[in-house]
């Protein structure tokens, strides 16, 4: 009860930041809400259930250029075309477990990589639909949804907010329920989990599902509030981010995706105000992170006394 | 009524023949025994009754049911449970988690109250909220034992339950096994010969992958290849 008390804290201060941030932060706490979906999303994955894919890009991107592509030269509504985002990362990873899951540790890595670089060649490779490295923008039209139109500032934090919150909640509701646990304890001990009656396979591939519909809504969502679909969300800098806002936040924790993307979104920002090797200072922040804090902040904290901390 | 019937079961590591060609056999609801010197193939039987080690040659049939090729997670689904011989809960996990895994695999619906009612059977309700891992050896091994309850099998495997308990934990151990049957067979891998006498009905002796003796109690104390193998005359 508590610390459902605290989640729905948050996305109160969440809902009120709106209010008021002024225009500047204003974009960029829509666009980290919608990043820490995505975060969200990644956790499930690989904060609960202990699979580290290194492409993560692919539902990220294959949700946005779904519902992108769909909305743009499909001729599709909005809102239907953004609900085939979601469905869109889902089924990807649902296709990308059911290979890539048949291997574990540094194989796993190396295979989800391997997808998500295909994924980004082949939307290089047919440019004339994808709009290759340059992407498309989407028109005004394609970014109204019904009476809301996502070009409209407020409008804009809205979607995220919902978007977020509804992942946060899920998350929150998964992990608590008996499928989290079994997640969690896949995670901890495979060979165990087998042995007590549960199929680890069937356990990671339907967090790899979640976890790709999660991405994929992200993407989605993304594409349209900022109505533009391009080639670099599919490299890999897109799959790297995830890993690293959820290390920083919290691997395993319902807040921590949040907590880090926000916290790498203004390190970044901050850093690129001050000096030009802003990459340096990243670096610097993460081997601090790692060195004291490998459990993130979040963790760190769950470690220090909150423990039931979800 | 026979439960489990095994036949020329074969496992080797490498050159190893940790199981070489063995019969086994359990009536419902039995307490048997499985001795026999360390390194007999003990644990690797069992693993290989329970699905955890893929058997190279041989059938098992457990209820009628050809379950040699079924994988472990469904052969628990049948009701046979293994509880580790080397202690394997979660240790990061609470202990009420560790239980509550085994206990929801069952379907119960409430949830909290079954797994209290699991731990409570093995005298750990007042560790439901602390880390397994922080929990004492002996404890541990008592929560392992009360997750293969907690699956509610109709074979429970227990890899040497008592290494570790002391000896009021042993007496309590014995009413525990001994409350289970007819309801449950319980195969018991066991070196201390007094839990052994005490518990079992039936006694199966294996000594370097291949079965030495099996029968009661009386008979296998009187037996003379296993007293040279094992008993130490
Ligand atoms: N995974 C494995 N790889 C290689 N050798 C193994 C493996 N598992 C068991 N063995 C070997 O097989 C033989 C039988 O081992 P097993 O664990 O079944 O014996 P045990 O009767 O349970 O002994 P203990 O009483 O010490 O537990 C031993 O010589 C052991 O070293
Ligand atoms: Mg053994």
């Amino acid at each position: 009860m508590r610390m459902l008390a605290l989640h729905l804290a948050v996305l109160a201060g969440v809902a009120a930041l709106q209010f008021v941030l002024p225009a500047y932060h204003h974009t960029n706490a829509a666009r980290i809400l919608v990043l820490a979906t995505y975060a969200i999303g990644f956790n499930i994955a690989f904060g609960y259930t202990g699979l580290l894919s290194l492409g993560h890009a692919l539902f990220f991107a294959g949700g946005m250029y779904a519902t992108g592509l769909l909305v743009d030269q499909g001729g599709w509504q909005p809102w239907a075309a953004l609900l085939a985002g979601p469905a869109a990362g889902g089924v990807l990873a649902a296709g990308v477990g059911l290979l890539a899951l048949r291997t574990a540790g540094p194989a796993f890595m190396i295979v989800t990589l391997m997808f998500a670089q295909a994924f980004h060649l082949a939307i290089l490779y047919w440019g004339r639909f994808t709009g290759g490295d340059e992407g498309f923008t989407l028109s005004g039209a394609a970014r109204r949804l019904g009476p809301f139109d996502l070009a409209d500032p407020a409008t804009r934090y809205g979607a995220a907010f919902l978007l977020f919150a509804a992942a946060m909640l899920g998350c929150l509701a998964l992990v608590r329920s008996r499928t989290g646990r079994v997640l969690i304890a896949v995670r901890e001990n495979e060979e165990r989990t087998r042995m007590l009656g549960y199929d680890p396979f069937r356990a990671k591939l339907l967090a790899l599902v979640l976890s790709g519909l999660l991405s994929g809504a992200a993407g989605a969502t993304y594409g349209l509030m900022f109505g533009y679909v391009g080639g670099s969300f599919a490299a890999i800098q897109y799959s790297i981010l995830p890993l690293i806002w959820v290390l920083l936040g919290g691997a395993g924790t319902v807040l921590g995706p949040l907590l880090g993307t926000a916290l790498l979104f203004y390190l970044i920002d901050w850093a690129s105000s001050v000096t030009t090797a802003s990459q340096f200072v990243v670096g610097a922040v993460l081997i601090l992170l790692v060195l004291f804090a490998p459990r993130g902040l979040l963790g760190l904290l769950r470690e220090r006394g909150l423990r039931s901390l979800p | 009524m026979s439960l489990l019937e095994a036949r020329g079961l074969v496992r080797h590591f490498g050159g190893l023949r940790a199981i070489d060609g063995v019969d086994f056999d359990l009536s419902a609801g039995e307490i048997h025994a499985l001795i026999g010197p360390n390194g007999a193939g003990k644990s690797t039987l069992v693993g290989l009754l329970s699905g955890r080690i893929p058997a190279q040659a041989g059938t098992i049939r457990f209820d009628g049911r050809d379950i040699t090729r079924l994988p472990a997670h469904v052969r628990v689904g049948c009701g046979i449970a293994y509880a580790f011989q080397i202690t394997s809960v979660f240790p990061r996990l609470t202990t009420f988690d560790n239980v509550a895994l085994a206990v929801q695999r069952t379907g119960a619906r409430d949830l909290a109250a079954a797994t209290g009612a699991a731990l409570a059977r093995v005298g750990l309700a007042g560790e439901a909220g602390q880390l397994a891992g922080t929990l004492s050896y002996g404890h541990q091994r008592l929560l392992e034992i009360a997750m293969g309850l907690a699956l509610a099998p109709r074979l429970l495997i227990l890899d040497e339950p008592t290494q570790g308990l002391a000896t009021g934990e042993i007496e309590s151990f014995m009413a525990l096994v001994r409350s289970l049957v007819p309801e449950v067979t319980v195969l018991l891998i066991e070196h201390n010969m007094e839990v052994v006498m005490d518990l079992a009905q039936r006694i199966t002796v294996l000594n370097a992958g291949r079965v030495l003796a099996r029968g009661t109690p009386s008979a296998i104390q009187a037996d003379r290849a296993v007293q040279a193998a094992y008993l130490g005359g």
